[in-house]
């Protein structure tokens, strides 16, 4: 991630998506479109809940015993020929691959998705090394062109409509404008074949690794993941600590949960396993492999209140339902990750004081609580973090008299309905206090409040 | 039968006609109203803005007025999802008043819930008229799970025509706090949801929680729609 995170700024940031107009279609249209999906794929899933407990039951498991599972996975991966590092943060873990890189001379590395390099900015890190970063996933590769950040972890160029992409080809890598997808595709795959085959080196992310195997799961389905981990000599897989499955016998469960989830699909088109470097007598894999377990802030979620964040394996279901999302996308929340699971977990990763106002950016519907595979309390995690914003300091002394205010009056009946009577003598001045998009929302008060009908 | 009503501020102060609605409706079903007097609010402002203490204040009040065993009944979705699920467990800590909580949450019920579960008022005949779609509100269905419910009633408003809104569950905007926070994505979600129900033909548009109507009917006014908003004990009570 190359920009500055501006969370803070998320209401002006908000305002300003709601007046673009190409924008707000493109959401919508894309939104609506994996919310049809999704609610498609699953019809022909009988025991959904049951599913939805059990991976939420593996998930926890998970992180109840990270330490031993990394432990686990580590001896695994390492047997079967990779190198595993942990990184603490952002800065450790890009001076890491950066020097992986360097010492191999590698002038140019082929990516694959991974939401993780974009927390902690790896391209930005690697291209002032001088190292070429080619994005391969197509979302990304479109971004990455506009030199913007993904707006969907699952669908990065959710943003852009078809006739942006055609432009920006055209502009970019001189080629006669075309909005059509199928033409649009073909361009950018001529251009990354030429990557795949010249690229020193592969990096990608990992949606799951498996502990008793010391195996990588990647979900993809452009085939640039099979082929960022297998044509060049070198892969390195970066993913954060919690993201281990217990054993393979556990993955069928969130492979019918995950593509329905994300997008709609009953499999992605390629699901990898990846354990370890190519064997003798072995076509393709990598020859060297390095992977690197990043915390950057995992362990200190893990031992808080609001741990059940990290059973989370990033399908975006809950930012696609999110009428917040849908309405403002995703450069709006001013970091990584966007939607319900973004405020949380940018919140917890970055800290209040860099993120407060994105505890706001929900109306507590729970739509994100109805889709969520690995049933994350979504709605309670974002009450516990509006809860710690107080304690922490950062909510608006405004407010908190406010609440004081109301925190006496609504005890006492007497006070209570002196301030409905006030507030109906002075509604004008009310509704002209607060904004005509506030209380001038609201209808005047009635001359005849319904305790006074009553008996 | 005898019921407690909680009217809810929202009513108290700017919608006391569907208080007097459900008054008339739980009358005419020959159901003693008890309005116990010096109730306020759920709490449910400080409740979803973190601020725990204060919503715990609301709380012990909210308790220390509706004794007894006698239902509790509100027409208010929200406002019954407040007491049934968050009071338990704002007063865990407190043995006596978790207990004293744990028994009102027993005995609270949403308007359409009790018309349709304990007065089986959805068996009976009301006089409908018009088209009629129906905007299906965030705590009171994921919270409260009452979902039938409400369409039974409409069911059994005679000659009117209910005419379903795409995406029924989606938010107001409303969302309390997040009105007044957040007020360009609040209005904005209130011109979707308008847009959703103009889609419908409907003339007029009903619910089961007076924030959310209230959104709603700016949202509509806003697009300089004439459809009426009411919420559902008025179109019931208007059709005894």
């Amino acid at each position: 991630m190359s920009e500055e995170q501006t969370s803070r700024n998320f209401r002006a940031n908000s305002a300003a998506s709601i007046a673009d107009s190409s924008l707000r279609a493109a959401m919508k249209n894309a939104t609506d479109t994996f919310g049809t999906r999704r609610t498609a794929a699953f019809g022909a899933i009988p025991d959904l809940e049951a599913l939805r407990d059990k991976a939420s039951e593996v998930r926890m498991q998970v992180l109840d015993y990270l330490p031993q599972y990394l432990e686990k996975f580590t001896a695994n991966a390492t047997s079967a020929g990779a190198m595993v590092h942990r990184a603490h943060d952002a800065q450790s873990a890009k001076e890491l691959i950066g020097s992986i890189l360097k010492e191999r001379g590698v002038k140019m590395a082929a990516k694959g998705k991974s939401m993780v390099s974009e927390e902690i900015g790896l391209n930005a890190h690697l291209e002032a090394a001088g190292i070429e970063v080619v994005e391969t996933d197509l979302g990304e590769y479109i971004i990455q062109l506009e030199g913007e950040t993904p707006s969907h972890i699952i669908v990065p160029a959710i943003h852009k409509n078809r006739q942006q992409v055609g432009r920006l080809f055209a502009d970019r890598l001189g080629v006669p404008y075309s909005e059509d997808p199928q033409v649009l595709t073909k361009i950018a795959r001529k251009v990354m074949r030429e990557k795949f085959l010249a690229a020193d080196a592969g990096i990608s992310g990992a949606n799951f690794a498996i502990a008793e195997s010391g195996s990588l799961v990647l979900f993809t389905n452009e085939g640039n993941g099979r082929m960022v981990t297998s044509v060049p000599k070198l892969h390195i897989a970066i993913l954060s600590v919690e993201k281990l499955l217990p054993s393979l016998a556990d993955l069928p469960t969130f492979i019918r949960l995950l593509p329905r989830s994300a997008t709609g699909q009953a499999i992605t088109s390629y699901v990898s396993l990846i354990t370890g470097t190519r064997k003798p007598g072995e076509a393709t894999g990598a020859e060297e492999l390095h992977i690197v377990l990043l915390d950057n802030g995992r362990s200190e979620i893990l031992a808080g209140e609001c741990r059940e964040m990290l059973k989370c394996i990033r399908c975006g279901a809950c930012m696609n339902v999110c009428p917040v999302y849908r309405t403002v996308g995703g450069h709006a929340y001013g970091w990584t990750y966007p939607g319900p699971m973004g405020m949380v977990l940018t919140t917890l990763l970055t800290g209040m004081e860099k993120s407060y106002p994105l505890v706001d950016a929900s109306t507590l519907c729970g739509a994100c609580v109805d889709v969520c595979p690995v049933r994350i309390p979504l709605v309670d995690l974002i009450l516990k973090l509006r809860g710690r914003r107080i304690s922490e300091g950062f909510s608006s002394s405004r407010e908190k008299l406010g609440m004081r205010f109301f925190g006496a009056a609504v005890k006492n009946p007497v006070i209570f309905y002196w301030l409905e009577r006030v507030s109906r003598l002075f509604w004008p001045v009310i509704q002209k206090l607060s904004g005509k998009n506030v209380a001038g929302r609201l209808p005047e008060p009635s001359s005849k409040p319904f305790h006074r009908r009553m008996p | 039968m005898r019921v407690q009503l909680f009217g809810t501020c929202m009513v108290d102060s700017f919608y006391p006609e569907v208080g007097d609605a459900t008054v008339r409706l739980l009358e005419h079903f020959g159901v003693e109203v008890v309005f116990p007097p010096g109730q306020t609010c759920c709490g449910q402002p400080a409740f979803n803005a973190g601020y725990r203490n204060e919503a715990r204040g609301a709380a012990e009040h909210f308790l220390s007025i509706f004794t007894g065993n006698d239902p509790i009944v509100t027409p208010s979705g929200s406002c019954a999802a407040m007491v049934k699920h968050h009071y338990p467990e704002l007063l865990k800590d407190d043995a006596k008043l978790a207990e004293t909580s744990r028994s009102a949450a027993g005995r609270v019920y949403e308007m359409s819930q009790f018309l349709v579960q304990v007065l089986r008022a959805h068996e009976k005949v009301f006089t409908g008229s018009g088209k009629l779609t129906y905007h299906s509100s965030c705590h009171l269905t994921r919270i409260l799970g009452v979902r039938e419910e409400p369409l039974l009633l409409i069911s059994a408003l005679q000659g009117a025509e209910f005419v379903p809104m795409p995406d029924a569950m989606r938010c107001c905007g409303f969302g309390g706090m997040f009105m007044a926070k957040l007020p360009e994505i609040s209005c904005a979600l209130a011109d979707e949801k308008a847009e959703s129900i103009m889609a419908t033909g409907a003339d007029t548009v009903t619910g089961c929680d007076s924030a959310c109507l209230m959104t709603i009917a700016d949202g509509l006014q806003r697009r300089g729609s004439g459809i009426k908003v009411k919420h559902l004990v008025q179109l019931l009570a208007e059709g005894l």
